[in-house]
Formats: structure tokens, C-alpha cells, sequence
């Protein structure tokens, strides 16, 4: 499909979306709640045949970030979800490994830098910190500079 | 002891280690073999065990998963041998300096274990294949 | 190491005998085939991300080129990339053009080193003695116009470091002629031989399902039939005003892999003639004074496949937030998919095959231990190379042509 059919088609799923920005015809950030992320994942990746390129972690200060980057290669459109975890002492999501292997990896990352769990993940081991790196302790946060 | 220093200087056998690094020094490593610069002319020649091993291509800030790896290769290597710290990470972490993973430079890391370990450094970013050629030769001339 | 195992494991790390950099693969194997595998990284991670938060915007690029050494001319371009977009800023046509010319010199000389690694891994030292060879003069093009063979320092924010003078352009396009005629050779040896046909065919396919699912790039992808290229699909720098191809084999085993990266090399060296006799006059850089508040990604094509990075700023001098994706991260675990049912003598070239960045990523390093015991880094290359004499010697082909060649 085209870029505006792209754009219609994402404006579908908008009841699970707090914001849709789009500062250039190839740039769209979806912001939505974590617990709906998922569905959000899922409608790209299988209803629009998105390619998942990463996932980005951010300490917020007042929440956590997880952003879910895909590719619609056709278009060479960026659509970026922005899921927002407004619990700082346990932040949690819901993994879109089950159906996405591709993105098992950086769920695993994100955990060990952020100490985000991702729930019904089917792997969760550490990943990139050392065996012998002290647990509890997430390098990417803020308050360890 | 002298005579395996002869043999050291003759014709050194070196096994690469990498500890943390872009690839960059990596690969100029083993341009040395190429045609262009042919190391093996000097008898100088990669080898696939430490135990084989007179000398160590070290490449790499030292992260804190390879640390201990790096302990171990210098252990199985046989004694006298030379460490070669190879580029900025090998010499003292180059750019990376403050990363949280990091816990090297080279030298540091095997003077942990042996205190008189005899090494050399070869700074670059990476360092061209013919520094990296000289840098070996000097050193072993020293010795 | 995995004890409880009632099949053998083999264990491949920390020190892949194939490649140089420190990783830690496990097979489970049945008999001599792979039925599942397993990765431990972590020798290679340096925490450049937040590395990225301590430094300026400007001094960003030195940093990310030495993520790894190949990418080294992508990873500050998809980061400056982010950055132009954030600051709304276009660098001069020039610059754009330079920026090509580099990033193409670089995809030039990686794939001419995968070409000879992979030549080294099966047994056809020739192959990676040639290689490496011709990409020698590419590294000393690259030194002349940049300073460095690696590590090339050119890219920032609103443009280039160093211009490509014009004096130099006549030497270039000499060295491109001898490095494609060389190329060519090169290419029809290894496309015409019946023996690297048998070795390398149908070998660690990755069909182009697995490949969706596993979100791959690069020739990874083109090389299952999926026909993404940054430069194309979303082009950056001035590679909609060139005439080029995107390069995908259908096939998805290492022989399509291996194809899709030498033919690439032809349209590299096209793309960058194609940019020096356009290369307009004007200036290599617009000033940028400072980076406002918000947030962009930015991506290139690497050799290897799509670097990513984020980019979120708050209008202070350096980066609040900088993810870094390097196309290895998402290739590598393409493996569980490619190796299994493989065996083990043709693991090693199906991890190849991926041209892993280890850099980029982590590193990969293979042990074999079957029945408890462990073959050192000899062993493994041997049973590589010892399948390519078998099929020699089946196929009564006693050796490559170019052997016959003077590497000189």
C-alpha cells in the first residue's frame, strides 16, 4: 500500500492509541499505554506487514519508554510505538516475543540495562552484562551516572 | 630461558585475543598475513592455540565478561611469552574509557595475575599493519 | 556448558577459530547434526550507549564509528542522520555526495574481506589471499581521502569533514577499473565452480518466512528473496539521484548470500562513479549551532544490513537518549533458524554467511565438544575444509582455477 493508505489503515487501531504524531510523511509515532502495546505490535507486524528493526528502552524520570521501532519498507516509513510505563517500581510489558523472535533479544537487553520485566517472554536470561554483574543493578537507569 | 628468547626472536608464533574491540585492529592483524604485507617472510605466524603461542595479539578494552577469558588464554600460553597491548583499547581503553563494562586496559588485566608479565604497546586507532609489524620486531629486538 | 544433556553439545566459544572476535555458541547435536543452538554474549559489550549520554552531538561520530570496524563509515551516518532530522537541517548536495562515496568505498572492501574469509573457511586459501589483497587499494583510497583506512572520521552533524578534492578524482576512477576488473575475476572463479556450487548450496538456508519473523536485513535478507535496501527504501544521502540496483537471490542458503555480496560490489563501484563524475561544486558543511528538543531515527545501509539509531535530545548539548542498532544484532539470532538440521561441518560457514559483525553485536566463537571431549579451533576449520576436498574429490575437480593464477 501507499503512504496515505498506510496512514488509514494505522488510524484503525486509534481507540488503543493516546497520540498519533507524524512530523514527516515517512516518521509516525504512536505514544500508547504499556498494556497496550502489544495489540498495537501485532496489528503492524502481522494486519499491516511491518519489518520490526528494534526496540528502545528510556528512563523518563517519571515513567519508563519502551519504544518499538518497525519498518513499512514499501513506503520507507519509520512507525515507532511509544509504550509508556507509568509504574517505576515494577515496570512491566508484555512481551511481543511469542510472535516475533526477532525482537526476543532486545527484550532481554532492555531488561538487563533497565530492569523492565517483559511478561511471558520465552527466554528471559541475561543477555549482554557479564555473568558476574551484581543483579538489581540496571546501568541505563538515571540515577546511575 | 635464553634460548627460547632466540627461538622467540627467530620466528614468534602469535595468537590473537580479543577482549572487546570494533574489528578494526582485528582485521589489520590478520592483513599481516596478506600478500601485501606477508608476515609470514619474518616467520612470523598465526596460530590457533595459545599453547602454540611466543607471543599475544591483544586486541580490545578488556569488557568484564572477557576478562577472565583473557586470564586464562595468558595462563595457557607458554611462559617466556609477550603481550602485545594492540591500539588505543589495548594500550588504555581509547574511547571507551568510561563505559561501565570496561574494567581493562590489557596491561592491567594480566598484571593481576602476573605482576612481571612482559608487555609491549602498539597505539593506533587501529594501528596500520606495518606498525603493528614493526611494533613486534622492536619489541622482540629488546628483549 | 550444558551438563545434563543427553545428546552430546557442542560447545563453540569464547574464541571462534574462524572469525576474531570472543563469543560462546552452544549446538546440541544428534550424531553430527545440529538440532538447536544457543548464544552467550557479552565479551564485546562496552556500553557505548551510554558512552553516547556523556558526550556532545559533535563528538558522537568518533565514537560510533569504532563500533565496528566495517560499519565504521554507517553507524555515524545513520547517526547524523537523526541528528540533521531533529535539527531540520539538510547538509550542501556535495556533502551528500561525498558521504556515498565513502560509505560505498567501505561496502567495496567488506564484502571483499567476507568474500575471502568465507574462502578461508571452506578451504580455499587462494580465495582469501586474492581478496584480501584487492581490498587493499580501496583501504588506501579510502587513507588518502579520509586519513584513515578505517575509522574514517568524515561524517557530522550538517555534512563532511574532509572534501574529496578534485585532483584526486582521475586516480580513483583508475584504482575503480583495476579493483572491478579483479572483482570480475574473482567472481566468476567462485561463480563458476562446480565445486563451490556442491559446498555451498542448499547450505544453512534461511527461508524468507524465518527471515520475516527473525526481522533480518541486509544481504541476509536480500539473499531469502527480500528485496530491502535502505538506500533505497527510505534513501539518505544522494542515493535517489544515482542509477543502481537493489541485488536479491532468491535461494536463501549461503551460495545466494555469497552471490548477492559480489554482485553488490559492481553496483558499489558503478554508484561511485556514477557520484564522482556528478559531484557538484559548493561547500561540505552547513553550520549547526545547536540541536533543539525532540527526537528522530536515522538509518543507513550498512555492508552488513540496516544500522538504526534513536536519537532524543532536549535541546541541551548532548544526547538524552541514543539507541544504536547495528544490522548484526538482528541477523546473528537468524542462526536458531539456519543452522538447524545442518551439520556441523557446514555450521561454521552458515554462521559465516551472516557476515556477523561481532563488533556490532557480540561474538561467536566455536568449541567443539561431542562426547565430552573438546576439539581445539584446528579441528573444527579441518572438518570445513576436509568437506570441500570430499567434494573435490567427488566431483574429480582437483582444483579452483584461479589457483592457477599469480596472487603476485
Amino acid at each position: 500500500m501507499n503512504q496515505e493508505e498506510l496512514n488509514n489503515k494505522i488510524a484503525q487501531i486509534k481507540d488503543r492509541l493516546i497520540e498519533i504524531e507524524q512530523p514527516f510523511d515517512n516518521r509516525i509515532y504512536l505514544t500508547c499505554e504499556a498494556q497496550n502495546s502489544y495489540d498495537v505490535s501485532k496489528f503492524l507486524f502481522e494486519d499491516i506487514g511491518c519489518r520490526f528493526v528494534i526496540a528502545t528502552g528510556i528512563d523518563s524520570d517519571n515513567c519508563f519508554e519502551v519504544l518499538y521501532h518497525y519498518s513499512y519498507d514499501q513506503t520507507g516509513c519509520v512507525v515507532t510505538i511509544k509504550a509508556i510505563i507509568r509504574d517505576r517500581e515494577n515496570p512491566a510489558i508484555e512481551s511481543i516475543a511469542p510472535f516475533l523472535p526477532g525482537a526476543e533479544w532486545i527484550e532481554r537487553e532492555i531488561h538487563d540495562i533497565f530492569g523492565i520485566e517483559f511478561k511471558n517472554h520465552p527466554d528471559m536470561r541475561r543477555l549482554i552484562l557479564s555473568d558476574d554483574w551484581p543483579e538489581g543493578v540496571y546501568p541505563m537507569r538515571k540515577d546511575l551516572s | 630461558m635464553s634460548w627460547k628468547i632466540w627461538a622467540l626472536k627467530k620466528s614468534p608464533w602469535v595468537f590473537h585475543v580479543n577482549t572487546g574491540a570494533c574489528n578494526n585492529c582485528d582485521i589489520e592483524i590478520v592483513n599481516c598475513l596478506t600478500p601485501k604485507f606477508d608476515i609470514e617472510r619474518f616467520g612470523m605466524k598465526l596460530v590457533g592455540s595459545p599453547r602454540h603461542a611466543d607471543a599475544l595479539l591483544v586486541t580490545g578494552v578488556v569488557t568484564r565478561q572477557a576478562a577472565p577469558r583473557l586470564q586464562e588464554v595468558y595462563r595457557q600460553t607458554a611462559k617466556p611469552c609477550v603481550v602485545f597491548a594492540i591500539g588505543a583499547c589495548g594500550c588504555d581503553k581509547g574511547i571507551f574509557t568510561t563505559g561501565y563494562h570496561v574494567v581493562g586496559p590489557v596491561d592491567k588485566i594480566i598484571r593481576e595475575i602476573d605482576p612481571n608479565a612482559i608487555i609491549a604497546y602498539v597505539p593506533g586507532c587501529p594501528p596500520k599493519p606495518e606498525a603493528i609489524i614493526s611494533g613486534v620486531v622492536k619489541a622482540l629486538g629488546v628483549l | 556448558m550444558k551438563k545434563s544433556v543427553k545428546k552430546p553439545v557442542l560447545a563453540v566459544g569464547p574464541f571462534h577459530p574462524l572469525q576474531e572476535e570472543m563469543e560462546f555458541f552452544q549446538l546440541t547435536v544428534d550424531g553430527e547434526i545440529v538440532t538447536d543452538i544457543d548464544v552467550r554474549i557479552s565479551y564485546n559489550h562496552r556500553g557505548i550507549e551510554k558512552i553516547s549520554e556523556s558526550l556532545q552531538f559533535d563528538q558522537v561520530p568518533f565514537l560510533v564509528s569504532r563500533i565496528c570496524g566495517i560499519c565504521s563509515a554507517s553507524h555515524p551516518l545513520a547517526y547524523v542522520n537523526a541528528v540533521e532530522e531533529i535539527a531540520g537541517v539538510t547538509p550542501p548536495d556535495r556533502a551528500l555526495y561525498v558521504r556515498v562515496i565513502i560509505n560505498e568505498l567501505e561496502r567495496i572492501h567488506s564484502h571483499l574481506l567476507w568474500v575471502g574469509l568465507a574462502g578461508h573457511f571452506i578451504g580455499y586459501d587462494t580465495v582469501f589471499m586474492w581478496a584480501w589483497k584487492y581490498r587493499e587499494p580501496v583501504l588506501d583510497l579510502l587513507e588518502e581521502i579520509t586519513g584513515n583506512r578505517n575509522n574514517y572520521g568524515n561524517v557530522k552533524v550538517g555534512g563532511c569533514r574532509e572534501d574529496i578534492p578534485n585532483e584526486l578524482k582521475p586516480k580513483i576512477l583508475k584504482e575503480l577499473d583495476e579493483i572491478e576488473k579483479k572483482t570480475e575475476l574473482l567472481t566468476k572463479a567462485v561463480l563458476d565452480d562446480p565445486v563451490l556450487h556442491a559446498r555451498l548450496k542448499g547450505v544453512g538456508i534461511l527461508s524468507k518466512e524465518a527471515a520475516v519473523k527473525y526481522a533480518v536485513t541486509g544481504p541476509t535478507a536480500r539473499g531469502s528473496g527480500i528485496a530491502i535496501d535502505v538506500r533505497a527504501d527510505d534513501p539518505y544521502a544522494a542515493y535517489d539521484a544515482l542509477d543502481w540496483n537493489v541485488i536479491s537471490q532468491p535461494e536463501g542458503d549461503v551460495f545466494a548470500k555469497a552471490v548477492v555480496r559480489l554482485l553488490e560490489t559492481f553496483e558499489s563501484i558503478k554508484m561511485v562513479r556514477e557520484a564522482l563524475n556528478k559531484l557538484p561544486d559548493g561547500p561540505i558543511t552547513v553550520e549547526v549551532k545547536e540541536i533543539p528538543p525532540g527526537e528522530a531515527v536515522g538509518h543507513a545501509e550498512a555492508p552488513r544490513g540496516e544500522t538504526f539509531h534513536y536519537v532524543r535530545s532536549d535541546g541541551g548539548n548532548r544526547p538524552v537518549r541514543h539507541k544504536v542498532r547495528a544490522p548484526s544484532y538482528v541477523n546473528v539470532p537468524s542462526f536458531k533458524a539456519s543452522c538447524i538440521g545442518q551439520h556441523i561441518a557446514d555450521v561454521t560457514i552458515t554462521l559465516a554467511a551472516v557476515d556477523p559483525c561481532y563488533s556490532c553485536t557480540e561474538r561467536l566463537a566455536v568449541v567443539d565438544s561431542r562426547n565430552n571431549l573438546v576439539h581445539d579451533y584446528n579441528a573444527l576449520l579441518k572438518l570445513s575444509r576436509e568437506r570441500t576436498a570430499q567434494l573435490r574429490k567427488e566431483l574429480g575437480v582437483p582444483k579452483l582455477k584461479m589457483e592457477d593464477l599469480q596472487i603476485g
